[in-house]
């Protein structure tokens, strides 16, 4: 039990940022030599360095290993990082713009948003824009049903937040009863895509997935980044923010593109995958403390950590079987994140 | 070479927009904050009516008046906070004329109760109240401007810890620090010395009296009478929405006119050594 009186002991922000990073490069190495085809991590690393043009390391020895590698392993694992840091990412700007640390992106319909987009392409075979077309609808109907929940929570131009949380909470209802609905006029082959990709998964990994999400939530985090002095400020309320020369309906418009931006980049391919947004930087906040210059890049290298290793145990636990990304997180997310509540409530204060 | 520093104002703060125009000296005695027939109506109830008061550099202004009497939706419409008819002008010029940004460089608004909604140290919150000179020339002032305020406010002691979890005595001294630290030509505060014991209490209206004596303008709203009368250049009670009386203690804070105010038998008696009016109920004698 931490002593009432005692100074907050946190890492510095660089200090943390940089161990987050060694940490992300060295599960990133030890992931792509894991799977089917075991290579060793010094000749991931050599295989890195040949292909960028230095001749230096061991080339993989096991048959098809480069292959494997930059076929599969590597687009999957750059994947894992995207979307995990979209999702870290896209948590801790909800949580500073709600002032909140429970706000989740879920929580404002983005999500399930999504989901309903990509589950119309799939049942009635849409295919407009080739194989994009779901991860276009995914991404139109997640924005599109943020920006309906931010409109209609708003009254004489402010937006209460508890309004805003209970609209969205009304919005996910809608969502998934057409979710149901579409999931109940569905065939069989459409059931099957649509649970698999409720479930959440990394398995459809291409390089051509990475190239298009990487720069949506590159951006998403430039711009989050721009914001977090404003976002320390809302910390303070509204009214006192605005005081201090924050535009806050502007603030509050930019980060809720933000999030949309990025929850719709990381569900597109990989599908909703829980509790990565909510307890990163809940964990970020405990050991650096909570402001957002270092909470929001610590976020997004959190949240890459946290999703390359979850996905090395979702292909890996069992032999010739892939586990669900999405059931995985949530199973191991859920009672961590009812300890942190627990742990939370009784310690730190900030609970407004 | 200032020029080329004044150009990134509005960078972290102000986002798009116009440059945000940084305030010039003002002579002593200009007025600060100026209304004029303030009107604000919250739903069908008319919550402040009529009211005119000037606020100028160099002086403390205590705002009193019993529960309920617009006293802090008074100091709101003059933040820009609820919508009001009449005219506010700060620093010269319409409310409406200025931005956020520009605002911020000019009043600064403590509000009763600050909260905080994650662990900020008390150090960080303080620090909150530099956001507007940031990208300005007077950035280079910031860490000057928190540690005096955090000596004046007599907080610099738990500087490390996190403000949610402070007593409410402490976190309203943090508060006030933070609103010190951005060093504007008016100071807006909504009942800075509620939650403050008796010392803290007489060390805020110190403080205040020596922003003032260098060329800030006060006002604080304030319950206690006797600080009013003990600390401020003028008082104005304000009373059902209207403004009953603005001048200097010794002429507003009678006997006659707080009794009708506040609905209650008030007393006043000259201090014995000072002759500021000292205020109290009118109790029963011991026979």
């Amino acid at each position: 039990m931490l002593r009432k009186d005692a100074p907050a002991r946190r890492v510095r922000g660089p200090v943390l940022l940089a161990a987050l990073a060694v940490v992300l490069v060295v599960l990133c190495v030890v992931a792509a030599g894991l799977g089917q085809v075991n290579v060793p991590p010094d000749q991931v690393v050599g295989s890195v360095l040949h292909r960028i043009g230095i001749d230096a390391g061991p080339r993989p020895a096991a048959a098809q290993g480069d292959s494997a590698l930059w076929i599969v392993r590597f687009p999957r694992v750059a994947l894992a990082v995207v979307t995990g840091a979209a999702l870290g990412c896209s948590g801790a700007v909800m949580q500073g713009v709600f002032g909140n640390p429970l706000a989740e992106p879920a929580v404002i319909g983005v999500s399930w948003g999504a989901a309903v987009g990509a589950a119309t392409v799939i049942v009635f075979g849409l295919t407009v824009l080739g194989d994009w077309t779901i991860v276009a609808a995914a991404f139109a109907t997640g924005l599109v049903t943020t920006l309906v929940v931010y409109a209609v929570s708003r009254s004489a131009g402010r937006t209460e937040v508890v309004t805003l949380l209970l609209t969205g909470i009304a919005v996910n209802a809608v969502a998934s009863a057409l979710l149901g609905l579409l999931m109940f006029a569905a065939g069989n082959d459409a059931l099957r895509a649509i649970t698999s990709w409720n479930l959440g998964s990394l398995a459809g990994a291409r390089w051509s997935s990475v190239a298009t999400v990487a720069p949506l939530a590159a951006a998403g985090i430039a711009v989050a980044l721009a914001c977090a002095r404003r976002l320390d400020l809302l910390s303070l309320g509204e009214r006192t923010a605005r005081h201090l020369g924050v535009h806050v309906e502007r603030l509050r418009f930019t980060a809720i593109v933000v999030i949309a931006l990025l929850t719709s980049s990381a569900v597109a391919f990989a599908g909703v995958i829980s509790f990565v947004g909510l307890v990163v930087p809940h964990l970020v906040r405990m050991v650096a403390g909570p402001a957002h210059r270092t909470l929001v890049p610590a976020s997004a290298l959190g949240g890459a950590i946290v999703l390359v290793a979850a996905d090395l145990v979702a292909r890996t636990a069992i032999a010739y079987q892939e586990l669900p990304l999405g059931v995985l997180t949530a199973l191991l997310g859920g009672p961590f994140f009812f300890w942190l509540l627990r742990r939370a409530r009784h310690g730190s204060g900030g609970w407004a | 070479m200032t020029g080329a520093r004044v150009t990134g104002a509005r960078g972290v703060i102000g986002g798009l927009g116009r440059r945000a125009r940084p305030p010039r000296p003002v002579p002593a005695g200009a007025a600060a904050i100026e209304v004029r027939g303030l009107r604000v109506e919250r739903g069908a109830r008319t919550v402040l009516d009529g009211v005119d008061l000037t606020v100028r550099t160099g002086e403390v202004l205590a705002l009193v008046g019993p529960n309920g009497a617009g006293k802090s939706t008074l100091l709101a419409a003059v933040g820009g906070d609820v919508a009001s008819t009449g005219d506010v002008a700060v620093d010269g010029a319409p409310l409406a004329s200025w931005s956020h940004a520009e605002l911020a460089m000019r009043r600064a608004i403590l509000l009763q109760r600050q909260a905080v909604s994650f662990p900020f140290t008390v150090a960080q919150v303080v620090a909150m109240g530099r956001a507007p000179w940031a990208g300005t020339p007077l950035e280079d002032d910031d860490e000057a401007a928190i540690g005096e305020a955090m000596r004046q406010t007599d907080v610099a002691g738990f500087a490390g810890r996190p403000y949610p979890r402070l007593s409410g005595g402490e976190q309203a001294r943090v508060a006030l620090a933070r609103v010190l630290a951005q060093r504007t030509g008016a100071l807006l505060l909504d009942e800075p010395t509620a939650a403050l014991d008796l010392h803290h209490q007489e060390m805020v209206f110190e403080v205040v009296r020596e922003r003032a004596a260098s060329g800030a303008a006060v006002v604080a709203v304030v319950h206690d009478l006797g600080l009013a009368a003990a600390h401020a250049d003028r008082v104005a009670v304000l009373a059902d929405g209207r403004l009953a009386a603005c001048g200097p203690p010794a002429d507003v804070l009678t006997a006659e006119l707080l009794s009708e105010v506040y609905r209650h038998d008030i007393e006043v008696v000259p201090h014995p050594r000072t002759g500021r009016p000292l205020i109290l109920p009118r109790r029963p004698g011991p026979d």
